[in-house]
Parts: C-alpha cells; sequence; structure tokens
C-alpha cells in the first residue's frame, strides 16, 4: 500500500494487520496451512503494494481485517486437533527445537 | 519434542484439504443455523435458504453458468451418473437415441454408467486416446451418428493431467445437435472454465476436489437450449426435480465457499501450482530413465505422472512410506492392475506398472517439493540397485533382446 498517497494513518492501519496477520498465522497446529496462510499474507501485502486509490485500499483492510477474524478462530481449532507433525517440518536440524506448540501423537505411526 | 513422522501429502487428485477459510464458513451452519432449506413457513428456513441460494450463484459465478442451472449432488460421481443416465433415459424412452460416446481414459463412474446403459439396451462407443492422452476430433466426428444422444468427454484426466479439447467438442456436438456432457471434477476451479464458451450442456463438479468437504458435488444442466433428464433419485421435488432430497446447507455453504475462493485465487494458485510442478517434474526428468505421462502442452500443472523404468511402483510407493502418492485414481488403489488409462494410452504394461501420480495443490510448500525429489531420488536408485534388470540395462542389453529360458 502506498504510504505516501494514502496517508500515514492508512499507511500505519496496513502495516499494523500486516504484522497480526503474520504473527497469527504462525499459530496454526498444521504444517501446509501455517505456511499457506503466511504466504498468501506475504503475497497479497506485496501484490497491492502500489495501490493508491483510498477506497480500494480501504477495501482491502477490510477484506484483511475479516481474513484476520477467519484466522484467529481457525488456529484455535487447529490447535484442538493437533496430529503428528509432517516429515519435512524440523528436517535441517533433524528436530524441533524450543517448547512451544507440544504435539500430542495420536498413534505411533502417527 | 521430535522430528515428525507424518507423511507429506501430494495426492492432490484423489481428494484436497479442507480449506480453513471454508471451515470457517460451514461452522455456523453446523452450530446455530440448522434449519432446513426447503422450509418456507418460519425463519431457520429462510436464512438456511438464503446461504443455499447465495452458494448457488458462487458455483455458477466460477463456471460462469446462472445459479439456476446448479443442481447439488452427493459429489461428482453422482452427478455423472445423474447426467449420463439421465440424458439417455429420457431421449432413450422414444427409441429414437440409442447411442453414447464416451472415452477409453474416463474416470470409473461415467465407465460404469456407460455399461450400465448398455444393458439396458443402449449402444456406447469408447472412443480410443492418442498416445498422448487427447482424443482425435476427427474419430469422434466419424463416431457421432444420427441417433445419438449424448458425448461424455471429460475435461481434465484425473490420472494424467490432460486437458481435452472440450471447446472444439462442444462446437461440434452443439453443431450436430448432440448434448454434451463432462466431467469437471479436476478441472473446476483448477483451470478457467466456461460452460457458455464450451458449449457444455452438462458438466459434473465435486467439492472435495476444490479444498471444499468431502459428499457434496453439483450438477451444471444447461436451460437454454433445454437439457432434460430423467431423474434418478425421485421424492419432494428439490432442485427443479433432478435431484429430490433435503440439501445440506453446512456441505453447500461450504462448497460454494469454496468455488468463491477458487475464483478469486484461480490465477495465484495456477501461477504457484505451475511453479512447483515444473520444478518437480524437471526434478524427476533428469534422473535417467524417467517420463512423463500425458501429453505436456495440454496439461494441467498440478497432475504430475512419471513412469520410473525398472522400478516397480507400487514397491517405489512402499518405499516412499514418508510421501502419500498414487500410482493412478483412488478408486483403482485396491488392485495391483496396471492403471487402465495408462493402458488406453498405449503405454507397455512395465511402463504403465512403473508409474507414479505427483498431484500438487494449494497447500504444497517448496520444501515438501524439494524432500520429495531428494527422497525419490535416493528410493529409486536404491530400488534400481536391487534389481537384475538395472545391472542389464547398464550394461547395454536390451531388454526384449534377452531369451529368457523357461523352467
Amino acid at each position: 500500500m502506498s504510504v505516501a498517497a494514502v496517508g500515514s494513518e492508512t499507511a500505519f492501519q496496513a502495516r499494523s494487520l500486516y504484522r497480526s496477520l503474520l504473527r497469527q498465522s504462525k499459530q496454526f497446529a498444521a504444517y501446509n496451512f501455517r505456511e499457506y496462510a503466511k504466504r498468501r499474507a506475504i503475497d497479497a501485502f506485496h501484490e497491492h503494494r502500489a495501490e493508491t486509490d483510498p477506497r480500494r485500499v480501504q477495501e482491502l483492510i477490510q477484506k484483511g481485517l475479516k481474513d484476520l477474524q477467519v484466522l484467529k478462530r481457525q488456529t484455535i481449532i487447529s490447535q484442538f486437533f493437533q496430529l503428528d507433525r509432517l516429515v519435512v517440518e524440523g528436517q535441517k536440524t533433524g528436530k524441533q527445537t524450543g517448547s512451544e506448540g507440544g504435539i500430542v501423537r495420536q498413534k505411533d505411526t502417527g | 519434542m521430535d522430528e515428525g513422522t507424518r507423511p507429506i501429502y501430494l495426492d492432490m487428485q484423489a481428494t484436497t484439504p479442507l480449506d480453513p477459510r471454508v471451515l470457517d464458513a460451514m461452522l455456523p451452519f453446523m452450530t446455530g443455523l440448522y434449519g432446513n432449506p426447503h422450509s418456507r413457513t418460519h425463519a431457520y428456513g429462510w436464512e438456511t435458504e438464503k446461504a443455499v441460494e447465495q452458494a448457488r450463484e458462487h458455483v455458477a459465478n466460477l463456471i460462469g453458468a446462472d445459479s439456476k442451472e446448479i443442481i447439488f449432488t452427493s459429489g461428482a460421481t453422482e452427478s455423472n451418473n445423474m447426467s449420463i443416465k439421465g440424458v439417455a433415459r429420457f431421449f432413450g424412452r422414444s427409441g429414437k437415441k440409442k447411442h453414447i460416446i464416451t472415452c477409453q481414459t474416463e474416470h470409473k463412474c461415467v465407465l460404469d454408467s456407460c455399461r450400465h446403459l448398455q444393458d439396458e439396451g443402449f449402444d456406447v462407443t469408447y472412443l480410443p486416446v492418442q498416445p498422448n492422452g487427447l482424443i482425435k476430433m476427427e474419430d469422434l466426428e466419424a463416431a457421432i451418428r444420427p441417433d445419438t444422444a449424448l458425448v461424455s468427454i471429460m475435461t481434465v484426466n484425473n490420472e494424467i493431467g490432460v486437458v481435452q479439447p472440450v471447446e472444439e467438442i462442444g462446437k461440434l456436438c452443439r453443431s450436430k445437435k448432440v448434448f454434451f456432457h463432462t466431467d469437471g471434477a479436476q478441472a473446476v476451479g483448477k483451470i478457467p472454465v466456461d460452460v457458455n464458451k464450451w458449449n457444455v450442456d452438462l458438466m459434473s463438479i465435486s467439492g472435495h476436489k476444490i479444498y471444499g468437504p468431502k459428499g457434496i458435488g453439483a450438477c451444471y444442466v444447461r436451460r437454454r437450449p433445454r437439457v432434460r433428464l430423467d431423474p434418478i433419485i425421485t421424492g419432494g421435488g428439490q432442485e427443479r426435480g433432478l435431484r429430490s432430497g433435503t440439501i445440506s446447507p453446512p456441505l453447500v455453504v461450504g462448497m460454494g465457499e469454496a468455488c468463491r475462493l477458487a475464483k478469486e485465487d484461480l490465477e495465484y494458485d495456477h501461477k504457484r501450482i505451475s511453479a512447483l510442478a515444473q520444478r518437480l517434474l524437471n526434478g524427476l526428468l533428469a534422473m535417467e530413465h524417467t517420463s512423463q505421462n500425458g501429453d505436456p502442452e495440454h496439461h494441467f500443472p498440478g497432475c504430475v505422472n512419471v513412469s520410473f523404468a525398472y522400478v516397480e511402483g507400487e514397491s517405489l510407493l512402499m518405499a516412499l512410506k514418508d510421501i502419500a502418492l498414487s500410482s493412478g485414481s483412488a478408486c483403482t488403489s485396491a488392485s495391483l492392475e496396471p492403471s487402465y488409462v495408462l493402458r488406453a494410452l498405449g503405454t507397455s504394461d512395465e511402463s504403465a506398472h512403473s508409474s507414479i501420480r505427483f498431484g500438487i495443490g494449494r497447500f504444497t510448500t517448496e520444501g515438501e517439493v524439494d524432500y520429495v525429489l531428494n527422497a525419490v531420488k535416493e528410493r529409486v536408485t536404491f530400488l534400481r540397485e536391487l534389481s537384475p534388470l538395472w545391472e542389464l540395462v547398464q550394461e547395454g542389453i536390451a531388454l526384449d533382446s534377452i531369451e529368457w529360458s523357461q523352467h
């Protein structure tokens, strides 16, 4: 979103929304949804980076806010029904670090 | 905390995960909004009816149709059955139109519906396909007879991902005044679909192939010129009397939302899936003795079907336990028979046995593709090392020149 054309308040709102979306997307327990939510937010903001029409900017922000609400609800649901992690996760070191997002093994085989 | 053990999902032609945004749209209808959409006497019915009509609108928008032309069914299989049997029975009743044309690489439910109609006295032509998986227009034109009622050719093949020349087929069928049904389960929401541009009279759509819920599908039935069907399920007269039975608002709303998202993100998803598929295909074809099945030009990129020569497909699937893959359609994955689709292309038994289908979708990541490439390379090399045939090939002996002694 163009900062100069739209005014600093909208720009601040957009940046704040962007940060919230990225922060919230990390809460998905499922790897594919987590990565998608992050990627989609980044790509959408990059795509509309040069938007100058204030009405269009407002429209996009409203859409983003709606998506943020969806994200908040769906990440919680995702955390209730956790499954084992995918084989691609934590591949670089061979193991996960930190104590966030402990998993519940449903079956030995995952 | 340890590293995960759950396999990567790479079988998007079988089914796709439910998009969280779709689930979000469905949840209110699974909790508070439980009215029967056909109830006209109270608010519970009105609110769900409104949502159902909105969902119908979304489905219609995605394929360029009018919302009145969308009939909700339980899935693409029911839609296919309804279209093929419905049209054939309606027009076959007078005894004038007793001929149906379909293609050898169609999905099992289309082939089976046709087989049933054969038992009822219909004449069915199963068109052969070229080695690239596409039908020849001349073949189709030659097969159309004055008593042909219906042509059923799928848009995107579920096993090899080739896109049939639907627009040309539609034009031909319209000029010959034959109804044209297409199974769009793998195409809708993945490639641009326009029923008016393509002159499609009937189209089957599936909910769970476009990140929607399972157990719901739709059938597009053209109104102008009107396509008349003999309904399979009769009863309360819901859905214009073509498919009676209470429709499920949560599933319908989920499918509507999935269609809305698919339309909105069609370009974005397609670009991304193409890039990932190219990455996967380049990596796989860089290995020796591998080949892609199906036409590389008229092709939906999300379906990558590759043959690995001198490796048995099922053993490779076993070796790739950490990746959820399939050698063909999910319906036939229980048997060890080679895929009938690949056989129809004229591929040899060995090649058909050694092929694997990789399905890429909205939620696939680069990391997964790279992991798969690595794993496939490693396991294919390992399995080939075990194989005595591979040793002979390495020595430059052509396998068909060997005379096997019989014991």
